[in-house]
C-alpha cells in the first residue's frame, strides 16, 4: 500500500512539474495571442478589453493558479479561438483519439501475439529468418512514414479511403473506422514488431527452464508445454510492455493524424500551438501527461502483484 | 495554412486561399440575383426550382473563430455566417445596400442621422419577433457603450442609437459619415443575448446547427424567414484543408459547391459541374515604397506603370483572366468604380524616356517582396519583375514568409515594391478601399503623400449626399493613378463549382456566399 501511495506521490508532482513547464514555455514563446484573435487591424482599447475578458492581464503567478484551479475542478477554460469552452471543444476529439488508440491497441495484440508464438515454436527456420528481418525493419521505421506509404497505397491508388477526408462516428460508423483503420495500423506495426520480439524471445528463454525440460521428461508434448505453461509465464513481461504501449499509442497518434487528417486531439494541438490557443494546448498536453504518467502507474502496480520481489525492495 | 484565414481582418484582407491560379470569364457581368430570381443563372429558365434537399459545401479552412457576428475576425466565418445574421441593411449582389431588417430607412440632410423603420414580422430563429429593442440592444453592442470600446473600430463615429417609437430606430453619428449606413449590416441580435453563451440566433434565411471544430458547420433551413425562403433545407459546410482533397471530395461526390478554387482545381470538374466564373473582390497591386528613394520621383513610379503589360500578366498566370485595374477600387463595386484601366498603356520607350528623364538611364535597384503562401502573388512578382528588367530597372525578388512579410513591409515599410491583394473586408464602402492611401493613416504602407488626396478623400468622407461622396471618391481614384502612387494590377477570378442540377449560385462583390438562392432543378 505504501508503495502505491508513492507512487500516486510522484505521479501528481510530476504533473504539477509539466504543467507549470508548459505554461512557462508560452510565455516564452514571442507571440501575442490577441493578435491572432483580432487579425491585422484593431485598436489598443480593444485589444486591452480583450486582455481583460480573457485573464491575460494579471500577473503570471496568479494566472496559473487561477488556470491548475480551474484544471483540478474539471474547468479546463474558454477556447481563444474558438471561444467555446475547451471541454466542449476537446469532447468529440478525446472520442476520435480515443477510439484510433483503441483500434490501434487491439491490432497490435491481434498482430503481435500469433506471430510472436509462431515464430518462437518454429525458431530458427527459414520462416522466423525472414520475419526476424522484417521485424527489424518495421520497428525502425517511423509510423509517420508507414502513414505516408499507406495514404498512397490504400487511398490514392486504391482508392479505400479518401485522402483528407474523414466521416464521422454520427454521419456513418462504418466509414468511421475504415477512416480510422487505416492511421491505427500505421501506428500499430511498429509496436507490434517489438512486441513480437519481446514475445518471441521471452517464450524461448522460457523454454529452456528446467520447468520444462521436467514437463517433458513426464511426456508431454512441445505444444502442450508450449500453451499450457510456457506462455502464461512468458506474458508477464508482454503485458507490462504492452500497458506502456497504450500510452505511447496515444502519444504517437498526434503525428499520425496530421498524417491522415484526422480531426483529433493531436491535429487540435498542433494547430492550437500555431494560433497560440493556449487554454487548449495546455489541457490536450496535460490529458495527454496525465494519460501516460497514469498508465505507467498502473503497470508499476500490477508487475509489483505479479511479481513480489519487487514488494520486498 | 489555415492560420491565414485569421489574418484577414478589418482593413487588411488579403487573398485567402493560397493558389489562386484562376482565369475569369464574363460571368460576373450578369449576376442572378439573390432568392429573388433564383433560376437566372446561364441555361436554365426552363427548369423548375425544387424545395428542399441537402447540400455540402467544401471549405478551405477551419473556422477557427468566434462565431459571434460581432467580434469574428476571419473573412472564411464571415463568408459562412451571411447565411444566418442580417443587419438593418444588408447588400446585394450589384454592391447596394438593401433593407434587410429594417423595411425603410432615411438619411438625414446633414448625413449624421440614420433613421430606420422596422420590417413588420421579422422573426429571430428562435421564434421571438424583432423589436426595437433588440436592434438598439445590437448596436450598442458593437458601439461598446457599455465598455467603451467598440468591437468594431468604425462604430467610435456612432454618438447615439435610441428607440423613439414602437418601430423606429434612430442611429446618430458624430460627424456626418453616409457611408455609415454599409457598416449597418452588422448582425442583428436579440436583446441581452451573448452569441457565445446563448448560442447563435440571427434572422437570417438559414438557422445556425452545430460546429465541430476541424470538421464542419451545419446550417438548416429557417421557414419563418421574412423574406424568399431558402430552398435548401440544410447545408453543412465541411473543412477539407488539403486543396487536393478538396478536388477529390468533389470528385467522389461527397461536396457539392466549392467557392475560390484555382485553374488548375477546376480541370476534369467539368463533366460533373458547373464552373461559375466571378472575381475575388480585391485589388491586386505592386504596391511601391514612395518614400524609396528612386520611387520619391512620380516620373520613376509612372515610368514602372507604363512598364508592365497587364494583359500579359493575366496570361501568365491565369490563363487570359481576371479584371485588369488602374486605381484602388475593383470593378464589382459598382457604385464606386472610376475605369481608369487603361490610363497607362504598356509603353516601354515611354518608360524608358521617363527614367532618362527622371536622372535613372541605366535604371536601379528594386527588390519585389512577395509573401511565400500566396502563390499566385509570387507568380505575378515573376513576371513582373521580368517586364521591369525589359525597361533597364535592376529587378530582383524576395520571397519571405508571412510573418516577416507582415513585420517587414505592412508595419516596418521597408521595401521597396511588394505584391499582394487588398479586399474591402465585410462592409461595402470605398472607405475600406482608400481609407490607407490617407498622408497619415497609420496603414499607409505605400507612404503616399498627397494633400490633394487627402483634401479630396475627406470631403468624400464627410459628404453629406451619396452623388457628391461618389463622385468625390472617383476623384480620389483618379488622383492614386495619375499620381502613379502604386502599379495596380488587376481584380483575380474566382472559379466557383457547382454540381449540375444545382442552380442559383450568386457572386457577391464581397466576400460572402449567399446560399438562399441555391436550388436543385428538376
Amino acid at each position: 500500500m505504501r508503495y502505491i501511495l508513492k507512487k500516486a506521490g510522484v505521479m501528481i508532482v510530476t504533473l504539477l512539474i509539466i504543467s507549470l513547464l508548459a505554461f512557462l514555455a508560452f510565455e516564452i514563446i514571442p507571440a501575442d495571442p490577441v493578435d491572432t484573435i483580432l487579425g491585422t487591424d484593431y485598436t489598443e482599447e480593444r485589444a486591452e478589453a480583450l486582455r481583460e475578458e480573457l485573464g491575460l492581464n494579471v500577473p503570471l503567478p496568479q494566472r496559473y493558479l487561477n488556470w491548475l484551479k480551474g484544471f483540478f475542478i474539471g474547468d479546463l477554460g474558454i477556447s481563444y479561438g474558438y471561444r467555446i469552452s475547451v471541454n466542449e471543444l476537446l469532447e468529440g476529439k478525446v472520442f476520435v483519439t480515443a477510439c484510433l488508440s483503441a483500434i490501434a491497441f487491439v491490432l497490435v495484440i491481434i498482430i503481435s501475439i500469433p506471430v510472436g508464438i509462431f515464430l518462437a515454436r518454429f525458431r530458427g527456420g527459414i520462416i522466423d529468418r525472414v520475419f526476424s528481418v522484417l521485424n527489424q525493419i518495421t520497428m525502425s521505421v517511423p509510423p509517420f512514414f508507414i502513414g505516408i506509404l499507406f495514404t498512397s497505397i490504400f487511398g490514392l491508388a486504391m482508392k479505400l479511403f479518401i485522402v483528407g477526408d474523414f466521416v464521422s462516428f454520427d454521419e456513418d460508423p462504418s466509414k468511421f473506422f475504415v477512416y480510422l483503420f487505416f492511421a491505427a495500423l500505421a501506428i500499430a506495426l511498429p509496436k507490434s514488431a517489438m512486441t513480437v520480439k519481446l514475445l518471441r524471445s521471452s517464450i524461448i528463454n522460457e523454454m529452456g527452464e528446467d520447468y520444462v525440460r521436467t514437463a517433458r521428461a513426464r511426456g508431454n508434448t512441445s505444444s502442450g508445454i508450449l500453451w499450457r505453461h510456457v506462455l502464461r509465464n512468458s506474458m508477464l513481461p508482454v503485458i507490462t510492455f504492452l500497458a506502456v504501449t497504450l500510452a505511447d499509442i496515444v502519444a504517437g497518434s498526434i503525428i499520425i493524424e496530421q498524417v491522415f487528417t484526422i480531426p483529433g486531439i493531436g491535429r487540435m494541438l498542433i494547430m492550437s500551438i500555431g494560433n497560440r490557443d493556449y487554454p487548449v494546448v495546455l489541457s490536450i498536453i496535460m490529458l495527454i501527461s496525465a494519460l501516460v504518467l497514469f498508465v505507467n502507474f498502473l503497470a508499476d502496480v500490477v508487475y509489483q502483484y505479479i511479481d513480489p520481489r519487487i514488494r520486498l525492495q | 495554412m489555415k492560420k491565414f484565414g485569421k489574418i484577414l481582418s478589418l482593413l487588411l484582407a488579403v487573398l485567402m486561399l493560397t493558389a489562386v491560379l484562376c482565369g475569369c470569364g464574363d460571368g460576373k457581368d450578369a449576376p442572378a440575383q439573390p432568392g429573388t430570381e433564383p433560376g437566372a443563372e446561364s441555361g436554365s429558365a426552363a427548369k423548375e426550382p425544387v424545395y428542399g434537399g441537402e447540400i455540402t459545401v467544401g471549405i478551405a479552412q477551419d473556422l477557427d473563430d468566434s462565431l459571434d457576428p460581432h467580434t469574428m475576425a476571419a473573412a472564411g466565418t464571415r463568408e459562412v455566417l451571411f447565411n444566418v445574421f442580417e443587419g438593418l441593411v444588408k447588400p446585394d449582389t450589384d454592391g447596394n445596400l438593401i433593407p434587410a431588417v429594417a423595411s425603410d430607412y432615411v438619411i438625414g440632410d446633414n448625413a449624421d442621422t440614420f433613421t430606420f423603420t422596422l420590417r413588420e414580422g421579422v422573426k429571430f430563429h428562435d421564434g421571438s419577433e424583432v423589436t426595437v429593442g433588440d436592434v438598439v440592444y445590437s448596436i450598442s453592442r458593437v458601439a461598446g457603450f457599455d465598455t467603451g470600446v467598440p468591437l468594431i473600430s468604425t462604430f467610435s463615429a456612432v454618438e447615439s442609437v435610441e428607440a423613439i417609437d414602437e418601430k423606429t430606430v434612430i442611429v446618430k453619428t458624430y460627424e456626418p459619415y453616409i457611408e455609415f449606413l454599409a457598416f449597418l449590416n452588422c448582425a442583428i441580435i436579440p436583446e441581452g443575448s451573448n452569441p457565445a453563451e446563448d448560442g447563435l440566433i440571427g434572422t437570417g434565411p438559414f438557422k445556425f446547427v452545430s460546429r465541430k471544430a476541424q470538421e464542419n458547420l451545419i446550417l438548416e433551413r429557417f421557414d419563418d424567414y421574412w423574406g424568399e425562403k431558402a430552398y435548401l433545407e440544410k447545408v453543412t459546410f465541411k473543412i477539407i484543408e488539403n486543396g487536393d482533397t478538396l478536388v477529390m471530395s468533389l470528385k467522389s461526390g461527397a461536396v457539392d459547391v466549392c467557392a475560390h478554387l484555382t485553374s488548375t482545381q477546376i480541370g476534369g470538374l467539368e463533366t460533373d459541374f458547373n464552373i461559375l466564373e466571378g472575381s475575388m473582390n480585391l485589388v491586386q497591386a505592386l504596391f511601391l515604397n514612395n518614400a524609396y528613394e528612386p520611387l520619391q520621383d512620380i516620373r520613376v513610379r509612372q515610368a514602372l506603370n507604363y512598364a508592365v503589360d497587364r494583359q500579359m500578366i493575366l496570361d501568365f498566370v491565369s490563363e487570359g483572366k481576371g479584371f485588369i485595374v488602374g486605381s484602388n477600387m475593383y470593378p464589382a463595386f459598382a457604385k464606386y468604380y472610376e475605369d481608369l484601366s487603361d490610363y497607362y498603356s504598356y509603353d516601354v520607350a515611354k518608360a524608358k524616356s521617363l527614367l532618362a528623364d527622371a536622372g535613372y538611364p541605366n535604371g536601379f535597384d528594386f527588390v519585389i517582396t512577395v509573401p511565400s503562401n500566396y502563390p499566385f502573388h509570387v507568380d505575378t512578382a515573376q513576371v513582373v519583375a521580368e517586364q521591369l528588367k525589359a525597361v533597364g530597372i535592376n529587378c530582383t525578388i524576395d520571397t519571405v514568409e508571412w510573418g516577416t512579410w507582415y513585420d517587414e513591409v505592412y508595419k516596418g515599410r521597408n521595401y521597396h515594391g511588394t505584391i499582394l491583394g487588398f479586399d474591402a473586408s465585410g462592409a461595402m464602402t470605398a472607405q475600406s478601399l482608400l481609407a490607407r492611401y490617407e498622408s497619415t493613416h497609420s496603414k499607409n504602407m505605400s507612404n503616399y503623400v498627397s494633400e490633394r488626396y487627402d483634401e479630396t478623400y475627406n470631403a468624400a468622407l464627410y459628404a453629406t449626399s451619396e452623388e457628391e461622396q461618389i463622385a468625390l471618391y472617383k476623384q480620389a481614384q483618379r488622383i492614386l493613378t495619375e499620381d502613379a502612387s502604386n502599379v495596380y494590377l488587376q481584380d483575380p477570378c474566382d472559379f466557383v463549382a457547382v454540381r449540375k442540377g444545382l442552380e442559383g449560385y450568386v457572386f457577391y462583390p464581397i466576400y460572402v456566399m449567399d446560399l438562399a438562392g441555391v436550388h436543385f432543378v428538376e
